[in-house]
């Protein structure tokens, strides 16, 4: 864990609410090992109004350009004045936090669901499997066809599958739902996106015996097991998703009660 | 130093800054029996601060004296902890547990804690109560006693007076004020307990009065503290009484903030051709 500045690259408009920006380290020092399901913390102004950092997962490490991508939804004032950081402007991060997906010693086939912005972890984790010499499928999820973000970037690691809620782009309806979850069948689930998303996917790989990894994205103030703010309830009690997380197996979590 | 609650036991910060420049660590609020703390959230932001209510979450002092004292005892700082309890008998058995560990010179007791349903800030917010359990604890506790104060008292000063009368060594304020956020759009209420204690800058200068009302009410050390982010506010709190300050809150949006607040006060005293803090404590200039 580090606090560093970072100048921003790039800041890419994907859609009206999400944004993906690129970053360095401001010292052109190397960054340091990254696992995919780890976090940053932004430090946005501090002005009164936004005066915790923002948790951002980490969407992808381009190690040739010694960058991180961090997609970033627009949820509140927070998040909306991350996206406004042009290039060339500096960002103070907290990183690399919290665990990581659990990457499989043999291949196999894995399903990595990502739903709305939770979609990010799933990119780093691809690019990782594949590193592995694994191949993976992507499901992602959203409301309509601008809400699936990145996907030539996705298409470079494995396959990828799309459900949107307006049936605007891939199959209509919800992740749980897509016919590739009949067709074929998977070793491991790993998902992020909203709770009640991943809860249906948790609920899915327990039914048909498939282990699963989900990423919570609990509200936090520090993001390194200080405040003991951002807990969940597992089966070992109450332990904060910052440090314990934000990647559980879903074995540990009281979701299936 | 850091306050209890916002460092952990200073583990969590060890990548991150060099404990041994800090004053010293108020550690983790510490019960006699394990505690889960309160349900998700816990959390809030708010203008300028945070809501919390985190409930005291902690593994109980056996599991503190067994499996975090060996670690944090080789910490180059001074190891405080902070003490709280549902009971005077619960305070009095933490106390003794923790009276016989030889790198814990003090302990903070939490007479204040906004956040847990029996105990806490109910000793603190009447002067009898506090007065009983600083005196139990006095008897059984031969090491430095601080006693933590709650904001959230029509006179804090009548709560000072009592603690010192009762055996008190210091007193440290002020712990957080109850507050409530409430989220409009589905009028649910942001915290899982409905209020919580609320922290950050925008309690610093009701935080100030309090010190600078309890520095002229006793005469035992005030370790202030209340939305420090910056060496002036540290400064400022040492102005109004304060003989050490606690930063707590801000530790979460800049980890490495107290040691910059070590070195702005260092730079201060240079600049104003001043040897130690001790000649500034109090030393407002009223014109």
């Amino acid at each position: 864990m580090k606090q560093l500045d970072f100048t921003v690259r790039s800041n890419e408009k994907l859609n009206e609410q999400n944004h993906l920006i690129k970053i360095t380290p401001t010292d052109h020092g190397p960054l340091p090992e990254m696992y995919p399901g780890q976090f940053v913390q932004v430090l946005v102004d501090t002005s009164p109004r936004i005066f915790l950092r923002r948790p951002v997962s980490i969407n992808f490490v381009d190690n040739e350009n010694n960058e991180i991508w961090l997609l970033i939804q627009t949820v509140g004032e927070g998040t909306r004045k991350i996206c406004e950081t042009p290039a060339g402007k500096t960002m103070n991060l907290i990183f690399p936090l919290g665990s990581s997906f659990t990457l499989p010693g043999e291949s196999g086939n894995f399903l990595l669901v990502g739903g709305g912005v939770g979609t990010a972890p799933m990119l780093f984790l691809g690019k990782k499997l594949c590193e592995k010499g694994f191949s993976c499928d992507f499901l992602l999820g959203g409301r309509s066809q601008s809400d699936i973000l990145q996907r030539s970037d996705f298409e470079q690691f494995g396959t990828l599958y799309c459900t949107t809620e307006d049936g605007s782009f891939g199959e209509k309806g919800f992740v749980t739902r897509h016919s590739v979850l009949q067709k074929k069948k998977y070793d491991f689930i790993y998902s992020c996106g909203p709770r009640p998303m991943m809860v249906a996917v948790a609920r899915y790989a327990h039914n048909n015996g498939i282990g699963c990894e989900v990423s919570l994205e609990n509200l936090m103030a520090c993001g390194f097991g200080a405040c003991l703010c951002c807990i969940e309830k597992t089966i070992r009690g109450n332990v904060c998703a910052c440090t314990e997380g934000p990647v559980f197996n879903i074995n540990e979590l009281t979701w299936l009660d | 130093m850091t306050a209890s609650g916002t460092f952990g036991y200073g583990t969590e910060y060890t990548d991150l800054i060099d404990l041994g420049r800090l004053g010293g660590i108020f550690v983790k609020g510490t019960t006699l029996e394990p505690r889960q703390g309160n349900d998700y959230p816990r959390m809030a932001e708010t203008p300028s601060g945070m809501l919390n209510s985190v409930g005291l979450q902690n593994k109980g002092v056996d599991y503190f004296v067994e499996h975090i004292y060996p670690v944090i005892k080789t910490y180059d700082t001074h190891m405080i902890v902070n003490v709280s309890g549902s009971t005077v008998e619960d305070y009095v058995a933490c106390a003794e547990k923790l009276a016989g560990l030889d790198k814990i010179p003090a302990i903070e007791l939490n007479i204040s804690c906004p956040n847990v349903k029996e105990g806490g800030m109910a000793f603190g917010t009447s002067c009898v109560s506090a007065a009983k359990v600083t005196r139990a604890v006095r008897e059984v506790y031969p090491k430095t006693l601080i006693v933590k104060l709650s904001p959230n008292v029509t006179d804090i000063t009548e709560i000072a007076r009592a603690v010192e009368a009762g055996g008190a060594d210091a007193v440290s304020l002020v712990n957080t004020f109850l507050g409530m956020a409430i989220d409009v759009e589905s009028r649910r209420p942001k915290l899982s307990t409905i209020t919580g204690g609320l922290s950050g800058p925008c309690i610093r200068p009701i935080a100030v009065r309090m010190v600078w009302q309890v520095f002229h009410a006793v005469k035992i050390p005030i370790i202030g503290m209340g939305g420090i982010a910056s060496w002036q506010d540290a400064i400022e709190f040492i102005l109004a009484g304060s003989v050490a300050v606690q930063l707590g809150t801000y530790n979460f949006i800049d980890p490495a903030v107290s040691v910059s607040i070590v070195d702005g006060i260092l730079d201060y005293l240079d600049r104003h051709h001043i040897s130690a803090v001790s000649e500034l404590v109090g030393k407002i200039d009223y014109l």
